[in-house]
């Protein structure tokens, strides 16, 4: 079913803006969205595109702009508003309920009923058959949801959705965790929602995948909104243009540090069903940046590594030493330092305070008979907080009042403060306002100039053109291909992360 | 076709069974272990001794049944043992005082004295957000102190109680005693209701995934606020129950009977964390450790060895449980894997 | 690039060098000590109404002999608790180190031997718990209310029905004489000692450093290089261990054991960590916290005692304590939430997919977080 000019749009968002404090996340969002097509949203990230999202699933409210349902302008107050408006989203993280059945978590706090308000399970089982029929899936809808894989997990979301009508479904990079087959299925299912008549935004950094699927394409940059085009009309080049159109002068012009020896040798890499065949090493002053989408299997690469996941097949090396497998503690005896994807989960103790988060990594340093040294500590502390600009109140403040990007000058405190050989930083600015963003660059910048070796894992791509000596590109748990700074640019990039081969067309 | 699922996977991911596989289990075990013990002494299968075996079972069944809906929820409640203690004394005191008072106004009333202290629970865990063991422990100290200000050290002796009340303690109908009838109309009755109500599958919900719960409208502090109500409740039916068989009651009534409780629970299948298990083999689970008590003596196996079974088959329940699960994810996981890598 | 600030919106104080200041990490901490601290001095003015002459040395050695061993047994479950983890064998393995250690010396052992083995059992105890949570990552919660039965159940294999009561006078002193010089019962001493050693230990060591950090945030503290699960099984040892000790003490004071030795003194050991300012949830909690509310439980029962006032008022008393501590800090902030929602209307839910961690205690969130763009 294509789309008519003529005809009101299921959806319509325009110039929505959304700000956290000083981080504008949303200057102009727009989108408008039909009955019966499936829509990509296509940007990078911080183009503001999972702000939009929970607009339009109630989660935020926008400072300012309108959002019209069917013509009608609305406001939805919240996520039930959104709801019976009919928009469901469909995240990336399932959240069902894994000790009931498949259809027990479609029409939870709905079950069908019959005499006496008693749940007609029957009813419900042919209701949730009906749907997996309408999407063209089979799924028992009497199975367990535990076990069930991400893109069956997906299924039922979507089910769930269908089963409280909506009719705008926003699928949030539904098939960073699929394979070619399940992502094929998912197609079919969104070929029957279209077909139904509902509207699907797909929001997805894999451009082969967009125009396989899609009838429009929307893309945003900086938080507002670049263009919309049919996929017909527009080429995958054109795409990646509009995507990363900024000027890169704009990052920190790296200064050439001297190249030396090997301080980390990775050999055939592997983890069951994660990673295969990962080889690579690192040398003393430069930067390697692991690029790719998410899902790729970059942080896997780096937890591998630091022993936090136990290898199935491989070699670590680090300064000729080779790593036991699964042992944090060998790797950072060995030199090895890891700041970790997720800052509030893994980098940080929130509730503890700076001092006690910078010493925790060098609690043996600090203690002279096993009693650990308070002034040492602090002036530790102090003395990182220094050297790296720390904006703070007091040093026993809980790192959870600190902003985003004095939080990563923690985690940054922490391992700098035991002078590693090889810093691996995964996202080093995400989250980051902008200016403690150059900061950081110029932080890694010096500690690569003397000596250090730097992993870096990063899905901004001006950060990783921009910072790295050599940029591995990885998709599914491979690395697709090795540019050197020379030679990389954004297209490259994001073609050996997206699957494409060089010049193809859309 | 369903994705591809190792046969162990697809034999326990059937959901929403009337019987899953555990209480199976337990029912074979149960049969086992009641075989064996008969072959070695022929008296552990006459009827009285099964008449014994079922009453002895029922008081902790029914607050096994309670204790379910808590658990299920992802709380504890381990006041239930102190509120049995309390209710049969103030039935047995209303008894005393007032020799015609009417049998039903006796559950009734002990009954009432459960739902009350239930309720404060179930606020204070509910709506205070107070964790549940730290409440129900607190409120165990409380009303066992209240139950010895009551008694006072006078003890309920069976002079006190009416015999209609005490027939209900031994009395059988086609040779199953009422305890037992009673017992196993509440676990139908409760079953029923979390398999076929809303509100019950609630229970579950919560349990399961508490976040995807909120979000999918469940009421979530109103449901585990009446999960307590309904656990104090019945521990206080089986407070009254408690004085019609023992036909008499002192202060240390029910003491000790909510770590048993828990354990029964967790041998009938009951996730400590919460979102699965049923009543049915809560109850299964009580009469089990029932049975294999009960077995121990009649294969005259020294008495002293019963509560050193009990512990380290409440240890074996829990580590399988663990190992099942374990297994269960790793044969799912592998058999994606190996389904991934097309 | 579009203009945005380069900095943040100013916080409270710009970065103003080495900011070595006092860390108020104590003062958060002292807050709930200092009403400790006031609910003791409002206990000991009580009993001395009460009686003129109750704060004498009589009464503090009465209270060190009746509070001892439970306090003992309170260190190692405050360290527990603060891993988010909870031991309900406690009390159990009192019982059954004391069994054993009389068993075996009533068949001849000499005390001293006796005393060792019973720790040794101490120490297999806790390793069993230290196996099945750590390890094999079973709920503490269901493994130590098995381990509670099982190590009763040993006891009664152990000792049956009997109840042995020869013990060389010269040691059950310790239940009647203080420790010559003071007027402290000698597990009252042993406790203080104890108390300092794990006030240092947790305060001030690496392992106490990564004890905290184990409740707070496992995941992180593991990204930082510390074994988790081998932290949790030690303390479980431990556990084991000083019960044990608790055991001995306990069946040498009584001048006799039975294998119902200290049944149900669990809860009175938790409540008394709860009490004690120790949160349930992990990674909070002073050993001197412990210590006051160990001192306020034992003041408090003796005041109850001499006015005789029954045991089970004292237990009401107790649980009402128990529950007023954890009833205040989480009750606050629940009318917190409460009003706040009536004030801003419809609830904000959290979408899934968003990877924000629940987290136990609210430090000064603002809400709004720059957000994790994608």
């Amino acid at each position: 079913m294509s789309e008519q000019p003529e005809e009101v749009p299921r959806l319509a968002l325009d110039q929505a803006a959304k700000a956290f404090g000083a981080v504008q996340a949303l200057v102009d969002g727009s989108i408008t969205l039909f009955p019966g097509e499936a829509h990509a949203l296509v940007g990078e990230n911080g183009a503001g595109k999972s702000t939009l999202v929970k607009i339009l699933a109630g989660v935020y409210q926008p400072d300012s702009g309108t959002l019209a349902i069917d013509g009608q302008p609305v406001v939805l107050s919240g996520p039930t508003a959104a709801r019976d408006a009919g928009i469901s989203i469909i995240y990336q993280e399932p959240t069902l309920f894994p000790d009931l059945t498949v259809a027990e978590n479609i029409f939870m706090g709905r079950q069908p009923l019959r005499v006496g308000r008693r749940i007609d399970r029957p009813a419900m089982n042919r209701s949730a058959d009906e749907i997996f029929t309408r999407l063209g899936v089979a799924l028992d809808p009497q199975r367990q949801a535990r076990g069930l894989s991400v893109a069956d997990q997906q299924i039922v979301e979507i089910a769930k959705a269908l089963s409280s009508n909506a009719n705008v479904l926003v699928m949030d990079e539904p098939t960073a965790a699929l394979t070619t087959v399940e992502v094929e299925r998912l197609f079919e299912v969104i070929r029957a929602l279209r077909g139904e008549g509902a509207a699907v935004l797909f929001i997805s950094h894999r451009l082969e995948e967009v125009f396989a699927i899609c009838q429009r394409v929307t893309i945003m940059r900086d938080g507002r909104f670049v263009r919309t085009a049919p996929a017909g009309d527009i080429t995958v080049d054109e795409v990646i243009r509009s995507m990363v159109g900024r000027d890169l002068d704009v990052l920190f012009p790296k200064t050439q540090a001297p190249v030396g020896e090997v301080v980390l040798q990775v050999e055939q890499l592997s983890r069951e069903g994660v990673l295969h065949d990962i080889s690579f090493s690192v040398r003393r002053g430069e930067i390697v940046a692991l690029a790719g989408l998410v899902g790729a299997g970059r942080s896997e690469v780096a937890r591998a590594i630091f022993g936090i996941d136990r290898r199935s097949a491989g070699v670590v090396t680090v300064r000729g030493q080779v790593l036991p497998n699964g042992s944090p503690l060998a790797a950072m005896a060995a030199g090895v330092a890891l700041v970790p994807e997720d800052r509030r989960q893994q980098g940080l103790v929130m509730d503890l305070g700076i001092d006690r988060n910078v010493a925790l990594a060098s609690l043996a340093r600090l203690s002279r008979f096993g009693l650990i040294s308070r002034t040492r500590e602090r002036d530790m502390a102090a003395d990182w907080a220094n050297r790296l600009q720390l904006k703070f109140g007091r040093l026993t403040n809980a790192v959870s009042t600190l902003s985003g990007g004095n939080q990563q000058k923690v985690v940054l405190s922490k391992w700098l403060a035991r002078d590693p050989a090889l810093l691996i930083i995964d996202e080093p600015t995400r989250g980051i306002d902008v200016g403690t963003k150059a900061e950081v660059h110029r932080i890694l910048d010096g500690l690569v100039a003397g000596g250090l070796a730097v992993l870096m894992i990063s899905s901004e791509l001006p950060e990783v053109l921009g910072m790295a000596d050599r940029i591995l590109v990885m998709r599914e748990g491979r690395i697709t291909a090795e540019l050197s700074r020379a030679e990389a640019d954004e297209d490259q990039v994001m073609r050996a992360a997206t699957g494409q081969l060089k010049g193809a067309a859309a | 076709m369903t994705t591809a699922t190792s046969a162990l996977g697809t034999r326990f991911a059937r959901g929403g069974a009337l019987l899953r596989a555990r209480e199976v289990g337990i029912g074979v075990v149960l049969l086992l272990v009641f075989g064996v013990t008969t072959l070695h002494n022929h008296n552990f299968a006459t009827a009285n001794s099964v008449q014994q075996l079922l009453s002895g079972a029922a008081l902790i069944a029914m607050l096994g049944v309670g204790e379910t809906l808590v658990i299920v929820t992802r709380n504890v409640d381990l006041s239930v043992g102190s509120i049995v203690g309390l209710s049969a004394y103030v039935v047995g005191d209303l008894f005393k005082d007032h020799p015609g008072t009417p049998v039903i106004l006796g559950f009734v009333v002990g009954i009432a004295i459960g739902a009350v202290i239930g309720a404060i629970n179930g606020f204070v865990t509910a709506a205070l957000r107070v964790p549940s063991l730290v409440v129900t422990l607190a409120m165990l100290y409380i009303i066992r102190g209240i139950d010895g200000l009551i008694v006072n050290g006078v003890i309920i002796t069976s002079s006190n109680i009416p015999n209609a009340f005490i027939a209900i303690g031994f009395r059988t109908i086609a040779g199953i005693p009422w305890l037992a009838i009673i017992a196993f109309a509440v676990v139908v009755i409760v079953a029923y209701a979390m398999r076929s109500f809303r509100s019950g599958r609630d229970l579950y919900a919560i349990g399961s995934n508490p976040e995807a719960a909120a979000l999918a409208g469940v009421p979530v502090a109103r449901r585990v606020f009446t999960a307590f109500v309904i656990s104090g409740s019945l521990a206080g039916l089986a407070g009254a129950l408690f004085l019609a068989l023992h036909a008499e009651v002192d202060v240390t009534g029910g003491t000790g009977y909510e770590l048993l409780v828990v354990a029964a629970v967790v041998v009938g299948g009951v996730a400590i964390f919460g979102g699965s298990g049923t009543v049915v083999g809560a109850a299964l689970g009580a009469l089990l450790l029932n049975t294999i008590n009960q077995a121990l003596v009649a294969s005259r196996v020294s008495a002293f060895w019963n509560e050193a079974i009990a512990g380290a088959l409440l240890l074996l329940a829990i580590a399988f449980d663990r190992w099942l699960s374990l297994r269960v994810a790793r044969g799912l996981r592998s058999a994606e894997g190996a389904h991934r890598d097309l | 690039m579009t203009s945005e600030p380069a900095t943040q919106a100013p916080r409270k104080r710009e970065y103003a060098g080495t900011d070595t200041s006092r860390l108020p990490v104590w003062q958060r901490a002292l807050r709930w000590e200092t009403g400790l601290v006031v609910v003791l001095v409002a206990t000991l003015i009580f009993g001395t109404v009460r009686s003129s002459d109750f704060l004498n040395s009589t009464t503090g050695f009465y209270i060190g002999l009746n509070m001892g061993e439970i306090a003992i047994m309170a260190l190692p479950l405050m360290l527990i608790v603060i891993t988010a983890e909870i031991d309900l064998s406690v009390a159990s393995m009192l019982g059954l180190s004391g069994a054993v250690m009389g068993q075996l010396h009533s068949q001849g052992w000499p005390i001293g031997l006796a005393m060792v083995a019973a720790l040794v059992v101490g120490a297999l105890g806790g390793a069993l718990n230290g196996v099945l949570v750590a390890r094999l990552g079973l709920p503490s919660i269901a493994v130590t209310i098995g381990t509670l039965t099982l190590f009763r159940g040993l006891a009664e294999i152990v000792l049956g029905a009997r109840t042995i009561t020869d013990f060389p006078a010269w040691i059950t002193n310790i239940g009647v004489v203080p420790v010559p010089g003071t007027q402290l019962s000698y597990s009252t001493v042993i406790f203080l000692v104890l108390a300092i050693i794990f006030g240092v230990v947790l305060h001030a060591t690496r392992a106490g450093r990564a004890i905290v950090a184990t409740g707070l945030a496992p995941e992180a503290a593991q990204f930082a290089g510390i074994r988790v699960n081998r932290v949790k099984f030690g303390l479980f040892v431990l556990s084991g261990v000083m019960c044990a000790l608790a055991g001995i003490l306990f069946t040498l004071k009584n001048a006799s054991v039975s294998y119902d030795a200290g049944t149900g003194l669990e809860l009175n050991v938790v409540a008394i960590v709860l009490f004690g300012g120790v949160s349930i949830f992990g990674g909070r909690g002073t050993v001197i916290g412990v210590v006051l509310s160990v001192v306020i439980f034992g003041t408090l029962q003796q005041v109850l005692t001499q006015m005789q006032v029954q045991p089970e008022v004292q237990n009401i008393i107790i649980g009402g304590l128990l529950l007023v501590s954890v009833v205040l800090p989480n009750g606050g902030e629940a009318v917190r939430r409460l009003r706040a929602r009536l004030r801003t209307g419809p609830h904000l839910a959290r979408a899934p997919g968003t990877q924000r961690p629940a987290r136990a205690v609210s430090s000064s969130d603002s809400g709004m977080k720059p957000e994790e763009k994608k």
